[in-house]
């Protein structure tokens, strides 16, 4: 076969990706089991190197933010569960943030904290299952996927008992949350909170000194700091690199000042240490539950002010970010005083940290971009939008 | 020593195996069909909208004001009004959904009409297994699929249920009220007028005032929001 029969060919009839002829190119995706959704990677190969590697993506675009533009601001809180559809109340979370800040409204102290304990909740269900997922992508068919999802199932089943469904929580509300936790759920929530660590034991003792496992992440995939904070990373894969930013502890939003805990750092910046971050991100996080689930007041959940219909924020603009599980999430919103906003804009953490995965990828083989992609733990439904 | 991590972690899933057989909580999966966790009581999935009394066409909470139409964020509800006027629990004339439809392709749970609607009347089903073979009409629920009795919303929330119709009975004793002062004070505006004429019986007008039998479960007051 000649080199110019194995030529990648794109819509308008030109090349794919500019290459030499010795090289071969493949297409790996957009069906791709791996690529956690619809997400496809040009890639050019020398052998099994990758000498070169083309995100391609928006398969699943589903216009969120038009949608945002034309939906009124309460009609867009359900969209933004279906953004990174993993962790959904954490999306409420920064959407609810920003328009408060754009409304100029307060949030009870009760909602603060049930705000903290759910969304330090989906960190611990998102980080099990992305290290889940990174596993089964390394070939450790069920197994550590399965142990994680079952810890992930009592989390989700605490989510569906306070908010009333699993994953598409819907839950806060522009000053404050929804419904109430009642006393026996805040129990359960301590009681999963207690019985998490063991977990965490177990899924350590199972995979974390596997020779296999250290042979295949350690120096693979790594990220040079400087890269990572040219680029924009955040989240646990900046932290992998060695760059201590928090939006936790940059922020201070809600109120996490209050709370005791660790920011996990890597040095290598490989895919062993985004591994671990999340484990280590796991523990602390669920070292805020316990402190969140011990001190939180009593009290209304809602500013008793927020309107649910009719909300019209006065002209202006806010940017509302957390700190998502993946990395920062931010709503930049402008209104014009109407019952929509003018613009609404999505800053999705996952969407920026695939701009270096070629950077990451190069000069390895091709079962390494399926790890490399992995930990850098994409959600489709975030990077698309 | 090489292996040792790879043992470790066989000793964790040797002891998960065993444990299956000995722990029941260890066994986490049940057989759907046949076997069902019960559902959460906070759950929701796809609204239907709550009648009181027995006969869904009359006891129809909505009065067609068509907010939930205009909030529902996928616009899956299609509402059109009816000509005419019921009278609602107070005797009060409102006009009611001549077609209320809900897509349930279309719907996606999020509840936003059940927050919005200021008269109780449309709640959150935990009905789940809505699958059907009839993509045409099947998927579009009209009215009478969609009305259930109160005592079905009693039945799986309860919690909520009882909160709901706590607050409606608390508005239909101030109707009541109001319409009980209303109502003495045109008799005593009637008994005054006959006084001052001298004449005639002084039959009270009670034109508003509701002369309904107590009907059981909860009212609205069909006022507006």
């Amino acid at each position: 076969m000649s080199a110019s029969e194995t030529r990648l060919v794109g819509r308008d009839g030109a090349p794919v990706m500019d290459v030499d002829g010795d090289l071969l190119e493949v297409s790996m995706g957009p069906h791709h089991p791996s690529t956690h959704g619809v997400f496809r990677m040009d890639l050019a190969l020398d052998g099994e190197k990758i000498v070169k590697l083309k995100p391609v993506f928006g398969y699943l675009h589903r216009n969120h933010e038009k949608l945002g533009e034309e939906h009124s601001y309460l009609a867009s809180m359900p969209y933004t569960d279906r953004l990174d559809y993993i962790c959904s109340l954490t999306n409420n979370w920064a959407y609810a943030l920003a328009v408060e800040k754009l409304a100029g409204q307060e949030v009870p102290e009760r909602a603060e904290y049930l705000r903290v304990i759910l969304g330090e909740l989906t960190r611990v269900q998102n980080h099990i299952l992305s290290v889940g997922f990174l596993l089964q992508d390394m070939g450790a068919s069920g197994t550590p996927l399965m142990y994680g999802f079952r810890e992930r199932e009592k989390i989700l089943d605490l989510f569906e008992s306070l908010t009333g469904s699993r994953m598409m929580c819907n839950y806060m509300r522009f000053g404050g949350c929804r419904v109430d936790a009642s006393p026996a759920w805040l129990d359960g929530a301590r009681a999963v909170v207690a019985a998490l660590p063991a977990a965490v034991d177990e899924l350590e003792a199972l995979v974390c000194t596997n020779e296999i496992l250290m042979a295949r992440t350690q120096g693979v995939g790594v990220l040079p700091a400087e890269l990572a904070i040219n680029a924009g990373i955040s989240g646990p894969v900046l932290r992998a690199s060695g760059v201590n930013y928090d939006v936790r502890k940059v922020d201070h939003y809600g109120i996490y000042d209050r709370f005791d805990f660790k920011v996990p750092l890597g040095d290598h910046g490989d895919v062993y240490d985004r591994f671990m971050i999340r484990l280590l991100e796991l523990r602390q996080s669920l070292r805020i539950l316990e402190q969140a689930l011990k001190d939180i007041p009593g009290g209304p959940v809602m500013d008793p002010k927020a309107k649910l219909r009719n909300f019209r924020p006065k002209a202006g603009e806010a940017y509302g970010r957390i700190e998502a599980p993946k990395g920062e999430l931010g709503f930049y919103l402008i209104s014009d005083g109407g019952p929509n906003p003018y613009r609404y804009r999505v800053r999705p953490p996952t969407l920026v940290n695939l701009t270096v995965l070629e950077d990451m990828c190069l000069g390895h083989n091709v079962a390494d971009v399926v790890l490399i992609l992995g930990s850098i733990d994409i959600v489709l439904g975030e990077v698309d939008r | 020593m090489l292996g040792e991590g790879i043992l470790k972690g066989l000793a964790e899933t040797a002891k998960n195996f065993a444990g299956s057989y000995v722990s029941k909580e260890r066994l986490t999966t049940v057989q759907y069909p046949e076997e069902r966790i019960p559902t959460a009581e906070a759950a929701r999935v796809f609204p239907f909208l709550v009648y009181d009394g027995t006969d869904w066409e009359a006891g129809l909470r909505c009065v067609a004001c068509q907010i939930c139409e205009k909030e529902c964020p996928p616009k899956c509800i299609y509402i059109e009004k009816s000509k005419d006027k019921k009278p609602d629990y107070v005797g009060k004339l409102q006009i009611f959904p001549a077609r209320f439809d809900i897509d349930v392709s279309v719907c996606m749970s999020c509840q936003i009409c059940v927050e919005v609607c200021p008269f109780e009347a449309i709640k959150m089903d935990t009905e789940f297994e809505l699958a059907t073979d009839d993509r045409f009409e099947g998927l579009l629920r009209h009215r009478n699929q969609l009305a259930k009795s109160n005592e079905y919303y009693h039945k799986i929330h309860p919690t909520e249920a009882a909160e709901v119709d706590a607050r409606l009975a608390e508005e239909k004793a101030k109707v009541e009220a109001k319409a009980k002062a209303a109502a003495e004070a045109a008799a005593a505006k009637a008994a005054a007028e006959a006084a001052a004429k001298s004449a005639a019986p002084a039959d009270a007008p009670q034109a508003t005032a509701p002369a309904k039998p107590a009907e059981p479960a909860p009212k609205t007051t069909g006022g507006g929001e």
